[in-house]
């Protein structure tokens, strides 16, 4: 697999070339997509890697490609403060078994994150601390950026004791 | 009815001329002017000439608020002044900018909080109907959970308009008739209600 000139991505193929499915470098963005059983290994190495040395999780998100399969794309875009180099890892998340594992035990900051992404998307990350609604309301019923929630759906209003 | 009918009564027959008589009385006892009016009329003149107001400003509309209130278009000279920051004090709700789901019990609970009489005013689009945000976080209209007075409309409304709609709710409160039950509007029949959080 190419490694389009990224230094990143030419670590990252040499140490686990099969976990890695696609790459891309386009508008000097080096990304790769990563089989989904694969993650944890491979945040753990580009973390961990002293040539490497991503000590720091920016962003964690999720897009819903409606209609493809697998549906769910999860995002983490990693920053590494020693080397003042960037990546984007990707990886596929099927819709009848939309779960991942938790990179929370790699970056704290993923909590929130992942906490986000299970309130909108309904992902669910595996091994999280305390996987709970973030943005929403336990009684708010499915998840709200998901390309098929109805926009006209309406909740119930849930406030203090009056 | 008996008593209008008998000739011999010393006592005047209907409401109007009792108080003709009192009238008479007064100049009598050197009186120089008098004027007779209802109790709902001064009541209500009392009322919309100083309306004291709660400011719940949730959003961008807030800065076209301070704009009225601040002194190039003054508020006050319309008798509308001094915003309370206490429902308990205030009888007019300002309800300036968008009200998501997760305000909306809140709001609910500042005009529970309001003393009789009370009027609301909605400012602004996102506060009539929910303004160009129609999605699963933004309450589609503040009436549909608690009585508007005024609608005032626009992103955000000139503060011409904000004038306009005060002394259209001005000339509504001098027409309102004065309840001996005081005045009160149920918010039951509203389409949404707020379901009580569980308490932890």
């Amino acid at each position: 697999m190419d490694d389009c000139g990224s230094p990143v991505l030419r670590r990252l193929l040499e140490a686990l070339p099969d976990a890695v499915e696609e790459t891309h470098a386009r508008l000097g963005d080096a990304t790769a997509r990563v089989g989904r059983s694969r993650i944890v290994e491979v945040l753990q190495l580009l973390r961990d890697d002293p040539e490497l040395e991503f000590e720091m999780l920016t962003d964690l998100t999720a897009v819903d490609y409606l209609g493809e399969e697998p549906r769910f794309e999860v995002v983490y875009h990693l920053y590494s403060v020693a080397k003042n180099h960037r990546v984007r890892i990707k990886a596929r998340v099927a819709e009848d078994a939309p779960e991942i594992e938790s990179a929370v035990a790699l970056w704290p900051s993923a909590n929130w994150m992942e906490r986000e992404v299970w309130d909108l998307y309904g992902i669910h990350f595996r091994n999280h601390p305390d996987l709970r609604r973030i943005l929403l309301y336990e009684q708010f019923d499915g998840h709200p950026l998901r390309k098929d929630y109805p926009k006209e759906k309406r909740q119930p209003l849930v406030g203090p004791r009056n | 009815m008996s008593e209008s009918n008998d000739p011999t009564t010393t006592r005047p027959r209907s409401l109007e001329e009792r108080h003709s008589q009192r009238a008479v009385e007064y100049l009598r006892q050197g009186g120089d002017s008098f004027q007779t009016t209802r109790v709902d009329a001064v009541l209500n003149w009392g009322r919309k000439y100083s309306m004291f107001l709660y400011p719940f400003v949730t959003a961008c509309c807030g800065m076209e608020f301070m704009s009225v209130a601040g002194p190039r278009y003054d508020i006050d000279r319309f008798g509308c002044a001094l915003p309370r920051f206490s429902p308990r004090q205030s009888d007019l709700l300002m309800v300036v900018g968008t009200i998501t789901q997760r305000q909306a019990p809140i709001l609910k609970k500042v005009y529970d909080q309001m003393a009789e009489p009370k009027w609301v005013f909605a400012f602004g689009a996102c506060v009539c109907s929910g303004g160009p945000y129609n999605n699963y976080a933004t309450l589609q209209g503040i009436d549909t959970i608690i009585p508007v007075d005024v609608y005032v409309p626009g992103c955000p409304p000139r503060p011409e308009a904000v004038l306009d709609g005060l002394m259209k709710l001005q000339a509504r409160v001098q027409a309102e008739r004065v309840p001996a039950g005081g005045r009160h509007r149920e918010t039951d029949d509203l389409p949404l209600q707020v379901v009580e959080k569980p308490v932890a």
